[in-house]
């Protein structure tokens, strides 16, 4: 596998620029606005986490990248920049092109996105020989037995005939990784990829990652909801609420020094095994709005108990620290407020209004 | 027989009453049938292997483990949902294990369960109030008080209670689990088990769950089995915790001292494994890291079911299966080579009355 990565990055400096993102579906009840406006770039070998709840528009914004999310409802404004092209608004063929040779995607349940009537390694073979028409078949499945060893799958070559009922969660979430990897690409999106296993593969599958990361130079977007496995893989954090960036900063940025209070609600209401646990934990009320009929102004101002009349305005997602250029996030608060707010007992949390209702 | 009975380091007072639920060396196989036209059993599937421990009134206790491991049928097996193969279950003191349906009445109403799926576990075509109602009546309510007895359920479980007249697929999924824990509390329980009842929810609304939990227990002194596969979750709610693998106890631990000191190298893994959503934290700690997946429970490894993956096995672990041993503090683990004990802790252990008959006789080493 050679390191194409850091030459895509060559490409007007960043791998990846995602700019003012917009994603509406049109539905029975209205029109869903899932991404209003969501701005981000990614640099080769680097990972960019992307957390939220469900609803925040994550997932969206990871599939409109790879051109899932098209059809007839879909309307789509601004753009994607890989390597200076435009994914937004390229065509299926070009898209085609890129998807799964430069971009590939990972999912969250490996069991629906494998086809269980197709062996594994024909199942890998099909996706090298997509992109490398010269390849003959007898190689590429040696290629697929090597990028299966890769990924640490044992006995590579006995189990590329084995169907996928016949893996593991964990197994099966590998031959996705080794099929993403298929054509070495600069970009990989794995959304939500170890949601569906237990903590001691999740373990296991993000060394992977993490390895594979450095071995190639590949960028990778992960999208997931759980904030250990971002303290543990990530270098920066994109936080999403209710379709739009609510902030944006490198990991030590937003787990120290978190200035929106959806990200202090966030990290409080972890049960983490390393805490004392005498506290109730500081959850957030309510529940994310729905996107059919967004709050006017501020997405968490319903939620929030420290807005105040601004909040009716949308903030911008500027950067409010002045020693931190590149931490922006979508409050009004003054940073100084903020940090006296953000402290409930002896850690970072949200403060309560009330007892929590729904 | 005696089941062990340890005092509780905290939540004072609840040592010296009887426990509610005893559990003794209880067994659940399920058969593995093969053959085209008569099925032959061929094997069984070790789910709940010899599993000893009681509950005490006003304690929650949880349960770890990976998938497989059997959390989940032990707790159905408890509240008799899948039946035993070997062993007691007693509720305060009666053997359940074997009772009919009319036997079982009056236990299901004191023991309730609440389930992963709220989406699931509710009925989509009965709207809140007539799901609510039938636990209602069998807690003998008159009809004229349903009304405002559902009201106050939804009140206590956080919901509007003005919501009664709506169906299941109009709430969210954190409002669902709050009715389904409205439906446990509807017959007024005194023990509620719940099978992963925040697993499904989001972070911010887990929390929330937890938070309820903890506050309905409070109110209404409940003892809960929480079963999970969060340790962090399940290290919040609990007085005491429960690690399984493949069908057995691996430790049991005051949760004060689950992750200040695992004793089974099974627990440091899991531990281990579990990323701290703290990045200096997360960068500094050891982490033992296991390899490999869980084996084929049909066929478990001999000795330590562990003994395949774990990092400290000698050729003993493939032979005896370890004793469960007790420790100070009622912390218990069944571990020939345990660790984060002293050598005078490990010479006055005892073998625990828990340990699995088929355990042997040889004492842990450090």
């Amino acid at each position: 596998m050679s390191a194409d990565g850091a030459r895509g990055a060559s490409t007007d400096g960043r791998l990846l620029e995602v700019q003012d993102l917009k994603v509406s579906f049109r539905t029975e009840d209205g029109v869903v606005q899932a991404v209003d406006g969501v701005t981000f770039g990614i640099d080769s070998g680097e990972v960019l986490a992307i957390v939220g709840e469900s609803g925040s528009g994550k997932s969206v914004t990871a599939m409109t990248l790879m051109g899932l999310t098209r059809g007839p409802n879909t309307s789509f404004g601004g753009r994607a920049l890989f390597q200076g092209k435009d994914l937004v608004g390229a065509s299926e063929d070009e898209l085609r092109k890129v998807r799964g040779a430069q971009i590939a995607m990972v999912f969250q349940d490996p069991m629906s996105s494998l086809d269980p009537v197709y062996r594994v390694g024909d199942q890998i073979v099909e996706q090298i020989r997509v992109h490398d028409k010269k390849i003959s078949k007898a190689q590429a499945l040696d290629r697929a037995a090597e990028l299966m060893e890769k990924v640490g799958i044992p006995r590579a070559g006995d189990r590329l005939r084995s169907y996928p009922h016949e893996f593991s969660g964990g197994m099966r979430q590998r031959v996705m990784i080794a099929m993403a990897l298929v054509n070495s690409p600069k970009l990989l999106l794995a959304d939500e990829p170890t949601t569906a296993l237990d903590v001691t593969i999740q373990a296991q599958i993000l060394d992977e990652l993490r390895t594979l990361r450095e071995e190639t130079g590949a960028a990778v977007i992960l999208v997931t909801h759980d904030l250990g496995v971002v303290a543990d893989i990530a270098d920066r954090i994109v936080v999403m609420y209710a379709g739009r960036v609510v902030e944006h900063g490198t990991l030590d940025e937003i787990f120290y020094d978190p200035q929106h209070p959806y990200t202090w609600g966030l990290l409080g209401s972890i049960a983490r095994v390393d805490r004392d646990r005498s506290q109730r934990l500081p959850a957030i009320p309510g529940m994310p709005p729905s996107l059919l009929r967004p709050p006017k102004g501020c997405h968490f101002r319903p939620r929030c108990p420290h807005a105040f009349e601004r909040c009716t305005d949308v903030p911008e997602l500027a950067a409010r620290l002045p020693d931190a250029p590149a931490h922006l996030d979508r409050c009004w608060l003054e940073p100084e407020q903020k940090r006296k707010l953000r402290q409930v007992g002896d850690q970072i949390g949200l403060a309560s209004r009330e007892t929590v209702i729904s | 027989m005696s089941v062990e009975v340890e005092p509780q380091t905290d939540g004072a007072g609840a040592a010296d009453r009887a426990p509610l639920l005893e559990v003794e060396h209880l067994r659940v196989l399920f058969p593995v049938k093969s053959g085209a036209v008569v099925a032959r059993t061929v094997g069984h599937v070790h789910a709940v292997d010899d599993v000893t421990f009681a509950l005490r009134e006003g304690e929650t206790l949880g349960i770890v483990g990976e998938s497989g491991c059997g959390k989940t049928t032990l707790i159905r097996t408890l509240v008799r949902l899948v039946d035993a193969t070997d062993g007691a279950i007693r509720f305060r003191g009666a053997d359940i294990t074997h009772a009919d349906r009319k036997q079982l009445a009056p236990i299901r109403r004191e023991m309730q369960m609440v389930f992963q799926d709220p989406q699931a576990s509710l009925n989509p075509r009965k709207r809140i109030n007539q799901i609510l109602a039938t636990p209602l009546k069998i807690r003998g309510v008159s009809k004229d008080k349903f009304e405002p007895e559902t009201r106050a359920l939804l009140d206590k479980v956080g919901l509007h209670p003005e919501h009664l007249n709506r169906y299941p697929h109009e709430f969210s999924g954190g409002q669902r689990q709050r009715i389904g824990i409205a439906r446990a509390l509807a017959v007024e329980p005194k023990l509620i088990l719940l099978d992963e009842p925040v697993s499904a929810l989001d972070v911010s609304i887990q929390a929330q769950v937890i938070n309820l939990l903890d506050e309905i227990q409070d109110d209404l002194h409940l003892s809960y089995v929480f079963v999970a596969h969060d340790l962090g979750v399940v290290r919040h709610v609990s007085d005491r915790i429960i690690v399984m693998y493949l069908g057995k106890l691996m430790e049991v631990s005051p949760a004060e001292e689950l992750y200040t000191k695992p004793i089974h190298p099974y627990t440091s893994a899991l531990l281990g494994a579990i990323p701290i959503p703290d990045p200096n934290e997360n960068r500094s700690r050891e982490r033992t890291m296991i390899t490999g997946e869980p084996p084929n429970p049909i066929n478990p490894p001999t000795g330590c079911r562990f003994h395949t993956r774990c990092p400290r096995a000698t050729d003993i672990c493939s032979t005896a299966e370890p004793q469960l041993t007790e420790y100070s503090n009622g912390h218990m683990a069944a571990c020939h080579h345990p660790q984060n004990v002293t050598a005078s802790e490990v010479v006055s252990a005892v073998r625990s009355d828990a340990s699995p008959h088929s355990a042997g006789d040889e004492r842990p080493s450090t």
